[in-house]
C-alpha cells in the first residue's frame, strides 16, 4: 500500500489551527511516518503533487479566489476535513454576516478600494461536501490526532458531542458558574478542549461552538451571562 | 459483627490519619479547594475543612467561615463515585496481541462519607457488582462515615429513607460534637474495630449518646421542609409520561449533563475505541456518559431521544421508577447534588411534586 498522502490549505484564517500540527512536537515524527506530507505551507515551501488522501483546511471562505479554491481543494482530495472554527463555522471574520462588510473596510483599511471581498464569510461546507468538521479556535491537539488516525484507519473519529461540563467533571472541575457565580458558556458549548478555561477558574467562552443540543436562550437568561455580554457590546 | 461495643471518643483525627496510613491506606478526605469542599489526599487534619461550611441552593454553592466543625458542610461536588468508578478506564489494549490491563485498586480510605453516600455505594453494589474491576475498587475501601449534621436547602435524605445517621455499609461512623468538641466513634466492621481500638480514645457517657442523637433530630428537622412522600412516586412518575411538564422543564434544561455526572448513582458509560498512530497499538477505554448527551442513544447516526424534553424524563423517570423495576429500589438517595450543580437551578424535588 502507497503512504496515503496529507495536505493542509489555508484560507482566510490566523494560523493557530494549522500551527496545532506542528505543535504535535512528540507525535509529529509518527504522523510523518504514517503520511507523507505533501502540500503544508506552513511547515515547508515544499508543493508535492496532488491527488491527496487527506486535505485538512483552515480558514473561511472571504474572497472570489478562496471560492475557486475549495472547489480545487476537493477535487483532488479524497477525504477533505475543515480544521477550526473558521472553516467549520465562517470564524470571527463571519461578524461581517451581520453588518455591512464595505462599512468595516472603510473603517480598517486606508485604502479600502485595494480590497477584493465576499459579502459573507462562509464555512467550507457551504461550498462543497465535507467529510468531518474537527471544531476548536483553536482545534485541540489530541482531537487532531485522533481525527488523523481514524482517517488512516479507515474508522470514525471519536469526537464527542458532549458539552464542556462533561469534560470539567472528568477533569474534577468545581462548576465556576454555581460555585464561583462566573458566567460561564460550557452548558452550551461542545467539548473539546479539556475543559481549559474552567481549570484555571475561568468561564468557558465557547472555542469550541454550539453544542448541537445547545439551549442558549435559557443559559443568556441565567443571572450574569447575558450582563457580560452587554457590557462588552458597551464598552465597544 | 456479633457484638456492638459501646460508641468511643476521640479528641482528635490525626491519629486516625495516621493509623490508616500506617495500615496502607491513601487517605482521601474533604479539603478547601477553590472555593468549594473537595475530596483529595490527606496527610494531616489540619488539611480538612475545620471551621468551613456551605450554602447551597438550586444552581448555587458557597463556602464560608462558620463555627468549629470539621464536617460542618453538606454533599460536595465529589462522592465515592470517583473512587469506585472512576471517570475513564482502559477495559482493553492491543498491541500485536491483546493485553489485559491491569486494575487500578490502591487501598483507599475515604473520610468524611454521609450516610447519603453509603446508600450510593450500596446502590451501586447491585448495578455494578458484576464488574470484577469494580468489585476491586470497592474492597479497597476502607469507608469512615460521618453522621450528617448540617444538610444544605436541597437534602433530602429523609425523604428517601437514606440519612442523616450513618447506619450501615462503614468502617468506622463519627458524630461529630461540641463543647467541648470531640468526635463519639463507632465500629461497623471488624477491622473498623481493630483501628478503633488502637487509637487513643475514652469512654463514651450517656450524655454523648444523647448528644449524637441530638445531631440527628437537629438536621433530620433542617429537611422537614423539603420533605415529601416517597409512596406512589414510581407509578406517578410512569403514568406521567406524557404530561406537558417535560416539556415545561426541557425549556430551562441546558441538557449539558451535569446533574448526572455529579449524581453518586449515575452509572451510565459510553465505549471509545482508540488506535495509535505509529504502531498499530489500540486501546479501548470506557468513559463516563450521561442520558443528556446526543451520542447516548444514538442509533444510525441519529438520536433516539433527540429532545431536551424526551432525555430529563428518560433521567427522572429512570431514578424514581424504572430503577425500582431493575434493581428493586430508587436510584436517588436524596444528596441534592444534581439540584445544587445544575446551572439553570432546576429543583428534582419540585419537578417531582409537579408531575404527581
Amino acid at each position: 500500500m502507497s503512504v496515503p498522502k496529507l495536505a493542509v490549505w489555508k484560507l482566510a484564517s490566523c494560523d493557530g489551527c494549522q500551527l496545532t500540527l506542528l505543535d504535535c512536537e512528540d507525535e509529529l515524527l509518527s504522523v510523518a511516518a504514517k503520511v507523507e506530507i505533501a502540500y503544508f505551507l506552513e511547515a515547508s515551501s515544499f508543493k508535492g503533487r496532488g491527488p491527496y488522501d487527506l486535505s485538512l483546511i483552515e480558514g473561511s471562505v472571504t474572497t472570489e479566489e478562496d471560492l475557486h479554491r475549495v472547489q480545487h481543494i476537493r477535487r483532488v482530495s479524497k477525504h477533505v476535513v475543515t480544521i477550526g472554527a473558521c472553516a467549520t463555522a465562517g470564524g470571527i471574520q463571519a461578524l461581517r454576516n451581520f453588518a455591512d462588510v464595505r462599512e468595516f473596510i472603510s473603517v480598517v483599511y486606508a485604502r479600502p478600494d485595494y480590497i477584493a471581498t465576499l459579502e459573507h464569510s462562509t464555512p467550507v461546507s457551504a461550498h462543497v461536501a465535507v467529510d468531518f468538521e474537527l471544531r476548536g479556535c483553536p482545534i485541540d491537539k489530541r482531537q487532531l490526532l485522533e481525527v488523523l488516525s481514524a482517517f488512516l484507519a479507515g474508522r470514525r473519529p471519536v469526537i464527542p458531542e458532549e458539552s464542556v461540563c462533561v469534560e470539567c467533571k472528568e477533569r474534577g472541575n468545581p462548576c465556576v458558574m454555581v460555585a464561583h457565580g462566573t458566567p460561564c458558556l460550557g452548558p452550551v458549548t461542545q467539548a473539546g478542549c479539556g475543559a481549559l478555561c474552567p481549570a484555571f477558574n475561568r468561564g468557558c467562552f465557547g472555542c469550541f461552538g454550539p453544542l448541537r443540543s445547545a439551549n442558549a436562550a435559557t443559559l443568556a437568561g441565567l443571572p450574569g451571562v447575558t450582563r457580560t455580554f452587554s457590557d462588552f457590546q458597551e464598552a465597544r | 459483627m456479633d457484638k456492638q461495643p459501646n460508641p468511643v471518643l476521640l479528641d482528635a483525627l490525626d491519629p486516625l490519619i495516621t493509623a490508616l496510613r500506617i495500615g496502607g491506606f491513601r487517605v482521601v478526605g474533604p479539603t478547601v479547594r477553590d472555593g468549594v469542599i473537595r475530596f483529595a489526599e490527606l496527610s494531616s487534619a489540619a488539611e480538612s475543612p475545620t471551621g468551613w461550611t456551605d450554602a447551597q441552593e438550586p444552581g448555587r454553592y458557597r463556602l464560608r467561615q462558620e463555627g468549629e466543625l470539621v464536617f460542618g458542610y453538606a454533599a460536595s461536588p465529589d462522592s465515592a463515585k470517583r473512587y469506585t468508578h472512576p471517570p475513564r478506564t482502559t477495559l482493553f489494549r492491543w498491541d500485536k496481541g491483546p493485553i489485559e490491563p491491569e486494575i487500578d485498586a490502591p487501598p483507599t480510605a475515604l473520610i468524611g462519607l454521609r450516610a447519603c453516600d453509603l446508600a450510593a455505594l450500596a446502590v451501586q453494589d447491585r448495578v455494578l457488582g458484576g464488574s470484577a474491576a469494580y468489585r476491586a475498587r470497592r474492597a479497597a475501601l476502607f469507608l469512615v462515615a460521618v453522621d450528617c449534621a448540617t444538610p444544605s436547602a436541597v437534602c433530602f435524605c429523609t425523604s428517601m429513607g437514606t440519612g442523616p445517621k450513618a447506619e450501615a455499609g462503614f468502617d468506622l461512623a463519627l458524630t461529630e460534637l461540641s463543647e467541648p468538641h470531640r468526635f463519639l466513634a463507632r465500629a461497623g466492621s471488624e477491622r473498623g474495630a481493630e483501628i478503633l481500638a488502637a487509637l487513643p480514645h475514652r469512654a463514651s457517657a450517656p450524655a454523648d449518646l444523647a448528644a449524637a442523637a441530638d445531631v440527628t433530630r437537629t438536621a433530620t428537622a433542617r429537611m422537614e421542609p423539603r420533605r415529601f412522600e416517597l409512596d406512589g412516586v414510581k407509578e406517578q412518575v410512569a403514568a406521567a409520561r406524557t404530561s406537558p411538564v417535560w416539556e415545561e422543564i426541557a425549556s430551562r434544561c441546558l441538557t449539558c449533563a451535569n446533574c448526572t455526572i455529579v449524581c453518586p448513582t449515575c452509572f451510565c458509560t459510553t465505549v471509545e475505541d482508540g488506535t495509535d498512530l505509529s504502531d498499530g497499538a489500540a486501546e479501548r477505554v470506557e468513559r463516563w456518559d450521561s442520558c443528556f448527551t446526543f451520542g447516548f442513544t444514538e442509533l444510525g447516526g441519529e438520536p433516539v431521544r433527540a429532545s431536551g424534553a424526551a432525555r430529563y424524563r428518560q433521567w427522572l423517570s429512570h431514578k424514581f421508577s424504572t430503577w425500582v423495576d431493575q434493581f428493586g429500589e430508587y436510584g436517588c438517595v436524596g444528596c441534592g447534588r444534581c439540584v445544587t450543580w445544575c446551572p439553570a437551578g432546576i429543583d428534582l424535588v419540585e419537578e417531582l411534586e409537579r408531575l404527581r
